[in-house]
């Protein structure tokens, strides 16, 4: 039968309409329908002058917003050649690295609720909020947070603000074992992900899947590494991959572990960037009117859920020609017709909550 | 019951009421009070449910409502569900619609009679206990089915299923793990089954020997399933059928499905104290200490803390798929039931 | 490989179907024939050389006198990218479908046909994908007038 799941329901991240044709328990056919969140962001782009871009970038993927801003300020930043200084790169990389550290505990913590495990959300939360808490200290906001602006940031770190980090990463190292022995070593969790919605490399890299679902199958790849911007490539830090630990590689164990992984690199690059920022004022570079010259530009950077590519093309004018967004999480649903063939119902569930989506980036 | 009956025959010209009346008002009073009992203790442990979960989540729970940590909190929600209104979906079978939360609280409830309390605290202390208890279980599953058919929903109908055959076919193994233990007392009764375990805490069947050891396990989990909590509450998956069979029940019915469920807890806990762990016994025998606590309030706490055993597994443990489920049970329980109950057989013949 | 080798290998194999190039920014773009765009699509996933076989982006951008469709291949093997343009008249914009190349250009030519009312021969399920499937119009053209009514609801 026809088995709508519609786009008001609590396990889909947002409003995704799923079509399943199932027999039983077994889906034959598994049709994503998006487009119910559909903004408009890039029209919008089209009226709104350069700075003004960003705030809506912002909404894209709400819940790395950092990581949004930054893409976009960094390609117009790169078309209009204007280097910033250590302390800008600095923040910049800590900003990024906590906000993913954050949109991780999100996925993990929801991911459990998928699977029926309600107490991890929790704690998930209780850690993010900490986060939410320095990030409004710096920029007054929680989630959506305007922050990286074309050739600098808005505020400067407040005073004390590199001690208060450091203390969070201090308290939240353990309580990713902790996190660890409650869902992620737990044999039913184990036994409902290790086998299911298995994505072999060479279909994902066909599919342009990025980000932790591909390193989920295996294959090391990592903007951060392979095309370094903001300076990553002065940090040490390691790329995470799956290596099917429990069942066959590129199960949704292996994304999902993939993103615990990744969760402690990002604490190491947070510290090692704190270690490394230098005074400085962070509005330096930022130019009266942004004016890049005509031309255009693709720039891509590691998001949370994969790579989000940016292609601007400039006329010369204030406003933007054209911006056009690759989201990580539009091309992993167009391959979930492909992942979830033969999956249960149950598996429908445990394969869109391993793929990490949030559907303001799929439909923008 | 047979206390309320001498109760009653000392009241002054009761002999004079005609036999159909004095039969009938014993068994009524007795279900006012078990009913009174249960209402109680549903909301007390839904109460109970709400503050031992946020404590396990690093939050409080409710605290305001009543003052003291929230404990009129399920009061005021019970009037709020019986304030709301009462929404039949149009295209829903009424009667069945109807009557499914009541087949699934009479389930639930018609089980406390045989639950011994005390040494004269049962309702009816038939000589066939377990066979009816295991009989009264399988009504809840008509009830569940016919909510999931009537109210002409997907989602509810695929809850009704699945909650069917879960029910189903757990309940052959918790019924052989309860065998093991009515073989060695040689009798169906359950205050029978109590007394044979009185005389310390060496005689409950839990410690007597390794099988009924394991059997209190296994029973103790396959109740798990009966009761629909997780790790197997597939039928009310909330993140996969929003919430399976009740999905389209509101108000006071809704209240039912709640209370039966709750009840339900109490039962099976209840019934895993009589045969296991020693009912309304104390540990010490009672030949050197005399019953200071009495039968009821033992009972009831042991039953309570097996409650909160369940309620603690239920917000640790993520949920099982709906065939890892049967495989559990046609594939693990039923095989380990079936070698203890050759085992205590054994015993039972050649070791007395 | 650099951009201008990866243009003289274009042109070296395609001859006059590759029209021009730019080279030399921060994005070096190369516009050929719509006419040819699956073979070369082909050829830069499968030759040994280029070996790109993850397709980034695929987008439409409307200029005043033509619409562009943009393919942008990435080789996660070698680590090139190269921009592909192909120059479509605004009045039937019509081209070949590159999902047979790369799977993902399925979603992203769904969008291109959305927003800018590029048909695509030959994809499978050519249909809205953000707009719902009965809106009338290209959002993203620069002439799109904003409708005031959408089935009897004022918008």
């Amino acid at each position: 039968m026809t088995l709508n799941m519609g786009p008001q329901h609590p396990s889909t991240h947002g409003v995704l309409r799923l079509e399943l044709q199932t027999d039983g328990e077994v889906v034959h056919s598994a049709r994503p329908h998006i487009g119910y969140l559909h903004r408009c962001f890039e029209k919008h782009a089209e009226n709104v002058d350069y700075p003004g871009v960003i705030p809506f970038t912002d909404r894209m993927d709400y819940v790395a917003s950092m990581n949004n801003n930054l893409g976009y300020a960094l390609a117009v930043e790169k078309l209009m050649g204007i280097q910033v200084n250590n302390r800008v790169r600095c923040i910049r990389i800590i900003m990024a690295e906590l906000n993913r550290i954050a949109s991780h505990l999100l996925a993990a913590g929801t991911y459990g609720i998928d699977m029926g495990s309600y107490t991890p959300f929790l704690h998930c939360f209780r850690d993010r909020e900490k986060i939410l808490d320095l990030f409004e200290e710096t920029c007054g906001a929680r989630l959506l947070y305007n922050y990286n602006w074309v050739g600098g940031l808005m505020y400067d770190i407040p005073p004390g603000f590199e001690k208060k980090v450091i203390d969070f990463l201090d308290y939240f190292e353990p309580l990713v074992d902790d996190l660890n022995r409650l869902l992620s070593y737990n044999y039913i969790f184990i036994k409902r992900t290790a086998n299911v919605g298995i994505l072999p490399p060479d279909v994902a890299i066909n599919y342009g899947i990025t980000g932790p679902n591909l390193r989920g199958s295996g294959v090391k790849f990592d903007v951060r590494k392979d095309e370094p911007y903001l300076g990553y490539e002065e940090f040490d830090f390691d790329v995470q991959v799956g290596v099917g630990e429990h069942g066959p590689v590129g199960s949704c164990y292996d994304r999902y572990i993939v993103r615990i992984k990744e969760v402690k690199e990002s604490c190491k690059l947070v510290r090692q960037a704190v270690a490394k920022i230098t005074p400085g004022d962070v509005q330096e570079s930022i130019p009266k009117r942004v004016k890049p010259p005509a031309g255009e530009i693709y720039m891509r950077t590691e998001c949370p859920r994969g790579e989000l590519g940016y292609y601007i093309v400039s006329d010369g004018s204030l406003k933007p020609y054209r911006v056009k967004v690759k989201s990580p999480c539009f091309t992993a649903m167009s391959a979930f017709h492909e992942i979830s063939r033969g999956a249960m119902i149950s598996d429908v569930i445990a394969i869109v909550g391993s793929l990490d989506i949030v559907l303001g980036e799929i439909d923008r | 019951m047979e206390s309320i009956r001498q109760l009653l025959a000392s009241i002054p010209n009761y002999g004079a009421l005609p036999e159909l009346l004095r039969d009938f008002i014993p068994m009524l009073v007795s279900c006012v009070i078990i009913l009174l009992y249960v209402a109680v203790l549903g909301m007390f442990l839904v109460w109970l449910e709400r503050k031992v979960s946020a404590h396990m989540q690093d939050r409080l729970g409710p605290m305001y409502v009543g003052g003291w940590h929230g404990w009129a909190q399920s009061l005021a929600d019970g009037i709020k569900l019986l304030l709301k209104e009462d929404i039949i979906p149009a295209a829903a079978d009424p009667l069945l619609f109807k009557l499914a939360p009541i087949m699934v609280f009479v389930g639930a409830f018609a089980a406390f009679v045989v639950l011994p309390f005390g040494m004269a605290s049962i309702v009816a202390d038939l000589n066939i206990g377990v066979l009816y208890l295991l009989a009264v279980a399988s009504l809840s599953v008509v009830g569940i089915i016919m909510g999931g058919w009537a109210s002409n929903n997907k989602y509810a109908l695929y809850g009704g299923m699945r909650s069917a055959a879960q029910i189903i076919s757990y309940e052959i193994p918790a019924a052989l793990a309860l065998m093991t233990v009515v073989v060695q007392v040689g009798s169906l009764s359950m205050q029978d089954i109590v007394t044979a375990q009185q005389g310390g805490l060496h005689k409950w069947f839990i410690f007597r020997n390794p099988f009924t050891f394991v059997a209190f396990f296994i029973y103790f989990v396959c109740s798990l399933a009966e009761v629909n909590r997780t790790p197997f509450d597939i039928p009310e998956a909330e993140s996969e059928l929003v919430a399976g069979y009740h999905t389209e029940y509101s108000g006071m019915r809704f209240a039912f499905f709640m209370l039966a469920e709750y009840a339900n807890m109490f039962v099976v806990a209840g019934i895993a104290t009589t045969v296991f762990l020693g009912g309304w016994t104390q540990i010490l025998p009672a030949a050197l200490v005399p019953q200071l606590v009495p039968g009821p309030i033992l009972f009831s706490l042991k039953t309570l803390f097996l409650v909160f055993v369940q309620i603690w597994l239920r917000w640790s443990l993520p949920r099982l798929r709906v065939d890892q489920l049967m495989y559990l049970c046609w594939k693990v329980m039923l095989p380990v039931s079936m070698v203890l109950i050759l085992g205590v057989g054994f015993l039972a013949v050649y070791w007395k | 490989m650099k951009s201008e080798e990866i243009a003289a290998q274009l042109s070296e194999k395609f001859g006059d179907k590759v029209i021009e190039s730019k080279l030399g920014v921060v994005t070096p773009w190369t516009v050929v024939d719509p006419g040819v765009i699956l073979d070369v699509c082909r050829f830069v996933r499968d030759d040994q050389r280029f070996l790109m076989d993850h397709l980034e982006l695929l987008g439409g951008v409307d200029f005043k006198d033509r619409i562009e469709v943009v393919y942008i291949p990435y080789s996660m093997k070698h680590g090139h990218r190269h921009t592909i343009k192909c120059r479509l008249p605004r009045e039937n914009p019509r081209i070949q479908t590159v999902e047979s190349v790369w799977a993902v250009a399925n979603w992203h030519e769904r969008e291109a046909y959305d927003m800018f009312g590029i048909v695509f021969e030959g994809h499978s399920d050519l249909r809205r994908i953000l707009c719902p499937d009965d809106w009338e119009g290209y959002p993203l053209r620069k002439d799109y007038k904003f409708p005031t009514r959408y089935r009897d609801m004022p918008v």
